[in-house]
């Protein structure tokens, strides 16, 4: 399985008539589940960009986030092969409609002498949060679209850069869009 | 009352109705065992490899429609089985498989005979299960065979921990199961039912095209019926063979690599193509963008929702069980006061026969070797076209397709998706045990029938009259057909040297065996083996080694660049 092709691929690929999805999942929250949804993905050759998964306010049901890359057939095939699996509760294609989405990345950045007060700014401009400081760096929080947080790093130098970890995309529709059984 | 987790599976087998259970013991299953042995409803089957068992109960399945049901042992017991998992899940056929598995405080351990079953099954398999408590046992054994057998059905696993088998806690069998996440769309949507009917009857060239689909949900009489009010031609795969009777002048044969000329001009010449529980998989429609044609609307209907647009485009998908959708469009084609267009189909009919004149199945009789197709003819003669039909697969498969007719479903059982050589032998053993008294062949080569061939000692302890017609041409014919075509004629690897003597290796397993190798020896040897109904009885035939399958679709190519015997 390609887990996170290079960040823009979807742009990319989009002018090969493959776009950007993300399928919002709802499953039966058992042993299991994650392998026969991610070994579903692996075994028919359809790309992962990113998966998050976490259980809902009803403790039996998770909601999974992936964001895949394909073409409408694939990504028809790729709904209905979820939804065919005996764990799978409800499966919703958000970018079918108004969504918001949302990622949160947690970088560790060099902070030190002239740098440190321009990484300061750098992170209020991108409403981002410091939450550990030592006297050589920073640990900041940002959450927004995957391009802003893209956006974040390409803005700052790659050299400053110690360590980055992103949770993948979560989404929701819209005002009256509801995914619930 | 306080019952075993061995003692509720056996409750649960017997709730369900199973009579034969096809299996082999081993230490995480001893406890079941112990109780399969304490009762006589439920009958045990010991085979002597557990692929054997998979395929039993398999072969059980596809000639009854009932839900066959294994049991192996863990470890190397589930390994072995998987084939035969695969096999059952590429044709959808509902099996139970229940494994044992090392006790849970073992589980992660690389204990003795551990493996992760539920994880190397997982995508063979329509679901499975670990049962980590007893009592979810009943429930979840409940689950399986509900899973298994409705929406498209498939082999599902139960994984059970010995400890668990060993644990006790209170027995109730569930009646009925909810799952919120599985309820298959099984009633097809009526305006699309409306729209394929309407199609149907404005076709100028029409053509049904039938497969699995048809067989597994018994919808042969409704799918005939259908045809026939038409009058239009239909074809059926190999999955679907019997799903529509094989004599009927309506039938054009097989489609596909090795279909008929007539249907394979047909599928990419129709207007309207209305596939009814078949999956347009490459072996039937080849090349599918040369398959593509802009001016043939295509009706779908099938059970799996990803089965329709998967590989073809279709016009109207219809999701719901074939039998009861056909019913509805034959409520509205009577009802409805338009008839098909007389002149166009008779004119469609005159050029379907026009391409039947090429006689794509012909082949030499007055060979002085035994042709292999002529083997199967006469087994067709002798057997009245009524006996069930196992094969393993390769030549021998297709010409048992090509050239036995079957007019009724459940009759001919072949491992058609995944292609699985000893298939055949194992296979057949559940349908005689399900059908006792009927006449069941295997048509195998010298190459499938030994990768199950320890089956044979199965077969005499349950005293299994199979017929075995070993078309014997000492090559991996199949294999050797495309080294011829494709691979300038160098058969690497396909020539089966050192092979037995069949003869004696069937009298050493306790039954009768039969040397055939001139064609006019080849009817009397049928009729005196048939005569045998007792026994198994092997036949040899050693055949014509250089003969192929005709016509052929080559790999990747479009369905109708077929190669004909005639054009080599």
């Amino acid at each position: 399985m390609r887990i996170a092709p290079p960040r823009g691929a979807a742009r990319r690929s989009g002018e090969r008539g493959n776009w950007r999805h993300i399928l919002s999942i709802l499953v039966e929250n058992e042993a299991g589940a994650l392998s026969r949804i991610s070994g579903l993905f692996s075994a028919r050759g359809y790309n992962i960009e990113s998966l998050t998964v976490a259980p809902t306010e009803d403790p039996t049901m998770s909601r999974m986030t992936i964001v895949t890359i394909g073409s409408e057939d694939v990504i028809e095939q790729i709904t209905k092969q979820l939804n065919k699996l005996v764990e799978v509760v409800k499966v919703v294609d958000l970018t079918e409609g108004n969504h918001i989405e949302r990622e949160l990345m947690l970088v560790k950045v060099r902070a030190a002498g002239k740098d440190r007060d321009e990484m300061k700014r750098l992170a209020d401009i991108f409403r981002g949060r410091i939450l550990d400081v030592t006297d050589k760096s920073y640990t900041i929080e940002l959450t927004g679209t995957g391009s802003k947080l893209d956006a974040f790093l390409q803005a700052i130098e790659p050299g400053v850069i110690l360590e980055t970890v992103r949770t993948g995309a979560s989404g929701i529709g819209r005002g009256e869009r509801i995914l619930r059984v | 009352m306080q019952l075993t987790g061995a003692e509720i599976v056996v409750r649960c087998l017997q709730e369900e109705g199973v009579e034969y259970v096809y299996g082999y013991p081993g230490g995480s299953v001893l406890n079941i065992y112990d109780e399969l042995h304490k009762q006589e409803k439920v009958k045990h089957v010991l085979v002597r490899h557990e692929q054997g068992a998979v395929h039993a109960a398999d072969g059980y399945s596809r000639s009854s429609q009932k839900t066959g049901v294994a049991l192996v042992t863990s470890g190397p017991g589930v390994t072995n089985a998987v084939t035969g998992i695969a096999t059952a899940y590429m044709d959808s056929i509902p099996l139970v498989v229940l494994s044992g598995q090392v006790p849970t405080h073992y589980i992660g351990q690389d204990a003795f005979q551990e493996c992760d079953a539920v994880g190397i099954t997982r995508p063979c398999v329509k679901h499975n299960f670990l049962v980590k408590d007893v009592k979810d046992l009943a429930a979840t054994i409940k689950k399986a065979f509900y899973l298994a057998a409705t929406g498209r059905p498939g082999p599902v696993l139960v994984d059970i921990p010995k400890d668990v088998t060993q644990a006790k806690t209170a027995f109730s069998y569930p009646r009925t199961v909810a799952l919120r996440s599985y309820n298959p769309v099984t009633k097809g949507h009526s305006g699309q039912i409306k729209k394929a009917v309407q199609l149907l009857l404005e076709a100028k060239r029409p053509m049904v095209y039938a497969g699995g689909g048809v067989v597994l949900n018994n919808a042969a009489p409704q799918l005939t019926r259908l045809v026939r009010s038409l009058g239009y031609p239909c074809t059926t795969t190999l999955m679907g063979l019997g799903g529509f009777p094989g004599t009927d002048p309506q039938y054009t044969g097989m489609p596909g690599m090795h279909g008929t000329y007539e249907t394979n001009m047909a599928m990419q010449h129709c207007d309207v193509l209305i596939a009814v529980g078949a999956r347009f998989d490459d072996r039937v429609i080849g090349n599918p963008s040369h398959f593509f044609r802009a001016d043939r609307k295509i009706i779908h209907i099938d059970i799996d929702p990803s089965s329709i647009s998967k590989r073809v485009k279709v016009d109207v998908p219809i999701v719901g069980y074939v039998a009861d959708v056909l019913d509805e469009m034959q409520k509205l084609i009577d009802g409805s006061p338009q008839r098909p267009d007389a002149a166009a189909l008779k004119a469609w009919w005159a050029e379907i026969k026009e391409w039947q004149g090429k006689e794509c199945l012909r082949y030499d009789r007055g060979s002085a070797l035994i042709k292999p197709q002529f083997v199967v003819e006469k087994l067709y003669e002798i057997t009245g076209g009524d006996a069930f039909i196992t094969s393993d697969v390769g030549q021998h498969q297709m010409w048992a397709a090509q050239y036995y007719k079957f007019d009724q479903p459940r009759r001919w059982i072949n491992s058609g998706g995944l292609g699985t050589m000893g298939f055949g032998l194992p296979a057949a053993m559940g349908v005689q045990m399900v059908n006792p008294g009927a006449t069941v062949a295997c048509v195998t080569g010298e190459a499938s029938i030994q990768m199950c061939i320890q089956e044979l000692s199965t077969c005499k302890q349950y005293h299994l009259p199979i017929k075995l017609v070993n078309l014997n041409n000492r090559y991996l014919g199949m294999v050797r057909q495309w080294q011829e075509f494709f691979y300038g004629n160098r058969y690497a690897e396909s020539y089966v040297d050192a092979l037995p003597d069949f003869v004696k290796l069937a009298e050493a397993y306790g039954h009768v065996g039969m040397k055939i190798e001139k064609p006019g020896d080849v009817e009397g040897a049928l009729r005196e083996a048939f005569k045998l109904k007792e026994r198994l009885v092997f036949m040899d035939f050693i055949t014509d080694q250089t003969e192929n399958v005709f016509p052929m679709v080559p790999g990747g190519k479009g369905l109708t660049e077929m190669i004909l015997a005639e054009e080599l």
